[in-house]
């Protein structure tokens, strides 16, 4: 195909590996009642993961970089949105 | 071009003609025409729609209708308007016909995609009317479908809000199309910034489609579960959160209002070079100016909710925020402007009508900021002031700005040039009968006149009176315009390539274009360069 | 094909449908967020609430939906992998597991819905009501919403797919039809909305199943 850079199999599978392993760590240190932190941690290992598949699964490592800032433009969006319907909500 | 013939994509294709050429054509300018007509349709029933409004509002009290008709006459017009006509029409019509033919290329990248859109935004209307005849009557809510009342009314809200959920598809559909478009069908050498400020324009317009929509959708879906199930995100007695509606709903429909005027600004900045023969003051000012109303369109929505008990911290950030749009929105005016400094001015009626655009849209910006200032706006707010404004944004700003288009690019798209002097009369109408109908609403509003009521106090008659002999002399305007064009498609002199002496790539094909558009790949040097003359 | 329906495409270039699937991505990532959005808010107010209510939910039966998703995932990519060296039988039976690893998905996520339908926890249900506080209320109201909105896309990836496979199979059965690089960018570009369906389950399962 084309001049597509492919990623090989044996990084898919370690990548799937790691997913796995990262849902375990996620699982256990939400046993360790780490109060309003664990909410932190969890959603920082969720966006860990999410990025593994987006990069390699998706391969958006790969493609060329007019992805990625389309990507970035609806991760700003998103986070301008939530930012500021906090403004009201925090403060209410 | 070539001087082999070329079929116009206006003749009957070997494939047979009639209807069914056109409704299951890919070519995206036989799209651009099915948006027009089905489109224009609905916004004649929105005016119709209008004017029994003000008919009724001509006296205090009962005039035609019972007050349920009226609120469900209210609601039509906005959804009709909002949601059928400034929404799709500004970026699907004349998008669709010149973005693909501006930057050189075929059609757009995905031209079934772009019919099915068409079809989704028919199907979509269809709901809509259908949602008037059926379950119980037509919605009473106003367009923007408020929580709580519209989980409660017994009208048929439900129908209503899915058919809006579906038009949010076509537009989407449109924005996908229309970006990939842009970044992959250019021709060779038509940079980023070589392409035409229409294209900018409908290139951040298409992202705000891509990147609003969705919040819209989730917001309507979430309406119609609470109706259907009773999940309970938005019932108070049930631990949910009515303000949150209206965040979601206005972090959609605050950035739509720009899905409204960025494309207007386009054709604004093609058509004003063109008229004073010279190069566009600050290109890449405006360009970059389209990309930052889109962006700061976001930050603003909260403005819509000052006096609905959000946080004071919220309304001051909000505030602020909201004069950060006046930035791009005046760099954009204040180029336009000097490109006309010094310019071989040729008051053509395409050129009118943009001057009329700048006038109005500068009251309807100035009453924006009145509104923008927190103070001011808890006098103002649920006002006809708001309706005011709102109007000579939308119909001053960016439906004058369409008529100004339509009438620019009519030769191209025809082949058929129109009576300019038809063209004098129906603008000295609408001039005259629109500030009559929404300059008196600024001052009721001022006065104290709330939105959306049925009845009002004697001592606002005299205003309402004013605004509805303003709404028939506008009409007259409208009628007088569409029947001009209309003649124009069957009587009017067969128009030359390149009547205005244009030169973007669109005046370097015939009028109409063929169905392939270009049969060389187009020349592409620097934009709005008139040294050399008008394009051939 | 008359002259009124030109052909789309005579020049193939994937990536021009590549960005097409991506915006469309975006699109689906904003109606997701619109959703997060509720859930912070309500979370921020309902913290305490949301704290007992997750306790109800079934963690293991949420962590084997994670753990099938996340496999489906790498069944979908060794899909592509193998449609992409053109060995389509191989790619059939790939696309064949992701689609049947999407329905032991579905089949989980019903015994936990019907499961909590016999304890009379559903929206608008009486005993909700009755024994929930409107903090417990909300996060059952986002529970149902979030998942039931993932699942249907769940089943929407597994029509496609199911589309797909018939092509592939085709593909396998006869040299004929499209080559296999055409299909292997539409393979490709199904799996991108399987693979998305993965990445907003990432993010259901710990705000939901690990705040107790």
């Amino acid at each position: 195909m084309e001049n597509r850079v492919h990623i090989p199999a044996g990084h898919v599978l370690t990548v799937w590996a790691s997913l796995l392993v990262l849902t375990a760590v996620t699982v256990t240190v939400a046993g360790l009642h780490l109060g309003s932190f664990s909410v932190f941690t969890a959603i920082a290992i969720a966006a860990v993961k999410a990025s593994l598949v987006l990069l390699f699964f998706m391969r958006l490592k790969v493609e060329p970089v007019i992805f990625r800032v389309m990507l970035l433009a609806a991760a700003a969006t998103i986070t301008v949105i939530m930012a500021l319907t906090f403004a009201d909500v925090a403060f209410r | 071009m070539g001087s082999e013939f070329h079929a116009s994509y206006l003749d009957v294709p070997p494939g047979g003609g009639g209807l069914k050429s056109w409704i299951f054509s890919t070519d995206h300018k036989r799209i651009a025409i099915l948006y027009l007509i089905s489109i224009l349709a609905f916004f004649f029933v929105g005016a119709a729609i209008g004017i029994l409004m003000r008919l009724e509002l001509i006296a205090p009290g009962k005039t035609l209708f019972e007050p349920s008709t009226y609120n469900a006459l209210f609601t039509l017009h906005g959804v009709i308007m909002i949601f059928l006509f400034v929404i799709p029409g500004m970026p699907a019509i004349l998008g669709n016909f010149f973005l693909p033919i501006m930057i050189g290329a075929k059609d757009v990248a995905f031209p079934r995609l772009n019919l099915l859109s068409w079809w989704i935004y028919m199907a979509g209307a269809l709901l809509a009317v259908a949602s008037l005849f059926t379950g119980g009557g037509p919605p009473d809510t106003g367009w923007t479908f408020y929580v709580p009342y519209s989980l409660r009314t017994g009208t048929n809200v439900t129908l209503a809000v899915f058919a809006a959920f579906v038009l949010g598809f076509s537009s989407i559909l449109t924005g996908l199309n229309f970006i990939t478009t842009v970044h992959r069908l250019r021709a060779p050498g038509m940079t980023f910034f070589r392409m035409p400020l229409f294209v900018w324009a409908h290139y951040a317009t298409a992202w705000i489609q891509i990147l609003a929509t969705p919040i819209l959708a989730i917001t309507l879906v979430l309406v119609m579960a609470e109706r259907l199930f009773g999940i309970g995100l938005f019932d108070p007695a049930k631990g949910g959160d009515p303000l949150l509606f209206q965040h979601l709903f206005w972090i959609y429909s605050h950035p739509a209002v720009y899905i409204m005027i960025l494309p207007p600004m386009g054709y604004i900045s093609e058509i004003i070079p063109t008229f004073a023969k010279k190069r566009i003051y600050g290109y890449k000012a405006i360009a970059l100016s389209s990309l930052a109303i889109a962006f700061v369109g976001y930050l603003v929505w909260g403005h819509h909710m000052f006096t609905s008990g959000m946080s004071d911290t919220s309304r001051w950030i909000f505030s602020l925020l909201t004069f950060l749009v006046a930035i791009p929105s005046g760099v954009k005016v204040f180029n336009w402007v000097a490109t006309l400094y010094k310019g071989s001015i040729e008051l053509e009626p395409p050129l009118v009508y943009v001057l009329a655009f700048i006038f109005l849209f500068s009251i309807g910006g100035l009453t924006g900021l009145m509104q923008g200032a927190l103070a001011t706006d808890i006098h103002l707010h649920d006002t006809y002031f708001v309706v005011g404004h709102f109007h000579y944004i939308i119909f001053g700003g960016a439906v004058f700005a369409f008529m100004a288009a339509l009438l620019y690019w009519f030769p191209k798209m025809t082949g058929r040039m129109y009576s300019k002097r038809a063209v004098w009369v129906a603008l000295a109408h609408q001039f005259v009968g629109f500030n009559m109908l929404y300059f008196s609403m600024l001052i009721l509003g001022m006065m104290g006149m709330p939105r959306r009521y049925y009845d009002y106090l004697p001592r606002f008659q005299t205003l309402h009176v004013v605004a509805t002999v303003g709404s028939w002399i506008l009409v007259a305007g409208l009628v007088v315009l569409a029947a001009a064009l209309l003649r124009a498609l069957r009587r009017g002199e067969r128009a030359p390539a390149n009547p205005w002496g244009g030169v973007s790539l669109e005046w370097t094909i015939p009028s109409p274009p063929p169905e392939e558009n270009f049969s060389l790949p187009p020349e592409v040097g620097e934009p709005y360069d008139f040294s050399k003359g008008p394009a051939r | 094909m008359s002259a009124a329906v030109p052909a789309p495409h005579t020049h193939r270039d994937p990536e021009v449908s590549r960005i097409g699937m991506w915006l469309f991505l975006l699109t689906e990532m904003l109606l997701f967020a619109g959703c997060f959005l509720a859930y912070a808010v309500f979370r921020v107010r309902y913290s305490g609430d949301f704290h007992f209510a997750a306790q109800e939910l079934n963690l293991s039966l949420g962590l084997v939906n994670t753990l099938v998703l996340l496999t489906s995932s790498l069944t979908m990519v060794l899909a592509i992998a193998a449609m992409e060296q053109g060995r389509a039988g191989r790619a059939a039976a790939w696309t064949g597991a992701t689609i049947a690893l999407g329905a032991v998905f579905l089949v989980v996520k019903g015994f936990e819905w019907a499961a909590k339908f016999r304890h009379g926890i559903y929206p608008n249900s009486p005993a909700l009501a009755a024994a929930h506080t409107p903090g417990e209320q909300v996060f059952y109201g986002l529970y149902y919403t979030l998942t039931g909105l993932h699942a249907l896309h769940v089943v929407i990836g597994m029509v496609v797919l199911a589309v797909m496979l018939v092509f592939v199979l085709r593909a396998a059965r006869s040299a004929e039809g499209e080559g296999p690089g055409a299909l292997a960018d539409r393979l490709e570009n199904a799996g991108l909305y399987w693979h998305l369906v993965d990445v907003i389950w990432i993010f259901l399962f710990p705000l939901f199943y690990l705040i107790s």
